[in-house]
């Protein structure tokens, strides 16, 4: 058996539900072996096509390795490791299986080369993501992980019927790029976008990423979004339409977060922003621009993990989420604020961290196209970043007012997974060629000259001045922001209830009316022959009438004896 | 948690003013580094004195000014959805 006769997904996707039958110490050591052998398998995947099958008449391609697909491989495998890592004393099984699973069917999906294969990973990711979020358990869970999979399945038969109509067009399911110009097309776009948080079904990804467990939430910010995000790059590149969704992503997620409460959701939305960042560079489309997405995306998992292990440290030793509850924290976790520092420097590319290397090459490749506005609103939004994630998650989690609150920093397992992505963060800052030479394009771009250096820390360092000026403006307050999720929560409910009320109404009026016209037909009935005879009307009693017939016939044989 | 002595050396009302102090220095040092930074623009306007200090702080006061009026419309009690 070679290499390329195990797709390394399946090694996680399979070896997911091993978990539950081994006994504690077995089960420890799976979580971290089998995310390290898939990373294996990845790295030792010569580039190519494996493992086709055929179905129909249609060519099924389980394993395209090319440098872009072991790209997003690679940091999925890195991401299940120390996901795992994090999670090790999950005390959930059914999480973690799903866990795997998820990361699984997510290496599947990027590794896919035709689109129904992809369909079929694309479908494992969405039932063993709403799993993740299930197994939380209690009716909230259940609410939210049902509302995450009604997103997730009209995604899915969008691109279900896309892939259908792009098979009739062109005889042809194999995955390459595509233009959005055939309802076939059109559809795929429209299902691959609704993954990455696109408008207008943006809402289901802070309404669920907040709902999760500590580890869960972790899990889940790196693959599905980012699953979205290669497929929008391999599939859609050069779009014009990108950049507009992804201008519109990146000011709804600052925006939003801006007006947050809960840390995690304020980090759930600074995901939306930042994939907005990588959807507006697959549109611009130039090598340059597609090189600094699949940077970017392997960057922000990191530090997004990173930020979002903090979040659920605090959750996990104070059991309390929201910011107004929340602050002075840095005295008793000095590790976890400074991991999560890290992660907010790391977001707001600072120099020598990972985003500083991957998000100026989409913002300069947006410069070399000569976009000139789009430029105008990448920087724009640089120093929202810094703002809306960069430092307020930090700021208010750790520092702020004294909470009272002095918990420890969490377990081992814990503070280990934030120190290794933290030295991730940090080292791909210093050392940007390790992720440059995995890109799939050659790199000539050079992120450390003195103006770019000096010019991104006048623009963060204004930045968190801004920041500090407008605190009282920033004041925490116990609300939520009403997203599109309120549309099918609130409107449509009520709306169907409002109608179904309006039916019933008009059921029991229409009755109502029925019965009283028979009513008043048979009393006009009874009133007009009571009014015309009163000689044979009901007013008389049978009995007279029996006697009167009597008489009658008495008469007649009266009459008939004297003839 | 009694007093100000037993407070935490960062946050004391002296560390903070200190804090501030050095921020203005940085932001100054960084504003006149425009001084000695070769420019080289891709639009003009970003070429010119100190327009990454003043676009990061007037889009930031922007964005936040936009969240406030927004929130205005559309922010709710967090205990909205509750009883759904």
């Amino acid at each position: 058996m070679t290499m390329t006769d195990l797709p390394p997904g399946l090694v996680l996707l399979f070896g997911a539900f091993l978990l539950p039958i081994v006994g504690k110490n077995v089960r420890s050591i799976l979580i971290l072996a089998l995310p390290l052998m898939t990373l294996g398998l990845v790295w030792n995947l010569p580039n190519g096509t494996f493992l086709i099958s055929s179905m129909l008449d249609y060519e099924l391609v389980f394993l395209r390795s090319d440098p872009l697909s072991r790209l997003f491989a690679t940091v999925f495998s890195i991401m299940a490791f120390v996901g795992g890592l994090y999670a090790l004393k999950q005390k959930s099984v059914m999480e973690l299986v799903a866990a795997f699973v998820y990361a699984g069917s997510a290496i599947g999906a990027v590794l896919s080369g035709d689109l129904i294969s992809l369909f079929i990973f694309w479908e494992i990711m969405a039932v063993a993501s709403t799993m993740v979020l299930f197994s939380v358990g209690g009716k909230q869970s259940y609410s939210v992980s049902m509302r995450y999979f009604m997103v997730h399945m009209l995604g899915g038969s969008l691109l279900l019927v896309g892939i259908l109509f792009y098979a009739l067009d062109t005889g042809s399911t194999a995955f390459t790029a595509m233009q959005p110009n055939s309802l076939g097309t059109i559809l795929i776009l429209a299902g691959f976008l609704i993954n990455a948080a696109a408008p207008p079904l943006s809402a289901w990804l802070s309404d669920a990423y907040s709902e999760a467990s500590f580890s869960g939430t972790v899990f889940l910010s790196a693959f599905t979004t980012k699953t979205a995000v290669y497929v929008l790059l391999r599939g859609f590149p050069g779009s014009e339409i990108l950049i507009y969704i992804g201008i519109f992503m990146i000011f709804y997620g600052i925006i939003y977060a801006l007006l947050e409460n809960d840390m995690r959701r304020i980090l759930a939305y600074s995901i939306v922003n930042q994939v907005g960042f990588m959807v507006t560079g697959i549109g611009i489309g130039t090598e340059m621009a597609l090189n600094g997405v699949a940077a970017h995306a392997f960057a922000h998992i990191v530090y997004k993990a990173l930020l979002l292990m903090s979040a659920g440290s605090v959750l996990y030793m104070t059991g309390k989420r929201k910011c107004t509850d929340l602050g002075g924290l840095f005295q008793s976790m000095p590790i976890t604020t400074l991991c999560g520092i890290v992660g907010a420097l790391a977001i707001s590319s600072f120099p020598l961290t990972s985003g500083f290397i991957s998000k100026s090459m989409i913002g300069q490749s947006a410069a070399d196209a000569n976009f000139m506005i789009v430029w105008f609103f990448l920087l724009a939004a640089s120093a929202g970043v810094f703002l809306h994630a960069g430092i307020k998650f930090p700021w208010f989690v750790f520092f702020q007012k004294d909470s009272g609150l002095r918990p420890p920093d969490p377990p081992w397992n814990m503070r280990l997974a934030m120190i290794l992505f933290a030295g991730l963060c940090i080292g791909l800052g210093i050392w940007p060629e390790f992720l440059y030479n995995m890109l799939p394009y050659p790199v000539t771009y050079k992120p450390y000259t003195v103006t770019h250096v000096v010019n991104m820390l006048q623009l963060l360092m204004f930045s968190g001045f801004a920041f500090f000026i407008m605190l009282p403006l920033m004041r925490r307050t116990l609300t939520i922001t009403l997203d599109f999720d309120w549309f099918y929560r609130r409107v449509a409910p009520s709306a169907l209830q409002r109608l179904f009320s309006i039916i019933y109404k008009a059921d029991n009026a229409l009755r109502q009316a029925f019965l009283l016209k028979l009513n008043q037909s048979l009393a006009f009935l009874s009133l007009k022959h009571k009014g015309t005879s009163s000689l044979l009307s009901h007013t008389y009693p049978a009995g007279s009438m029996v006697m009167w017939v009597a008489v009658i016939l008495a008469a007649y044989l009266f009459l008939s004896f004297i003839h | 948690m009694s007093g100000t002595e037993e407070k935490h050396w960062l946050v004391r009302p002296k560390t903070i003013r200190w804090l501030w102090r050095g921020g203005f220095v940085l932001l100054t040092l960084l504003v006149l580094a425009d001084f000695f930074i070769h420019a080289h623009p891709s639009f003009q306007i970003d070429g010119t004195f100190g327009f990454y200090s003043w676009y990061g702080l007037v889009t930031c006061v922007a964005m936040v000014l936009f969240a406030k009026g927004l929130g205005v419309f559309l922010k709710r009690k967090d205990t909205y959805y509750d009883n759904d």
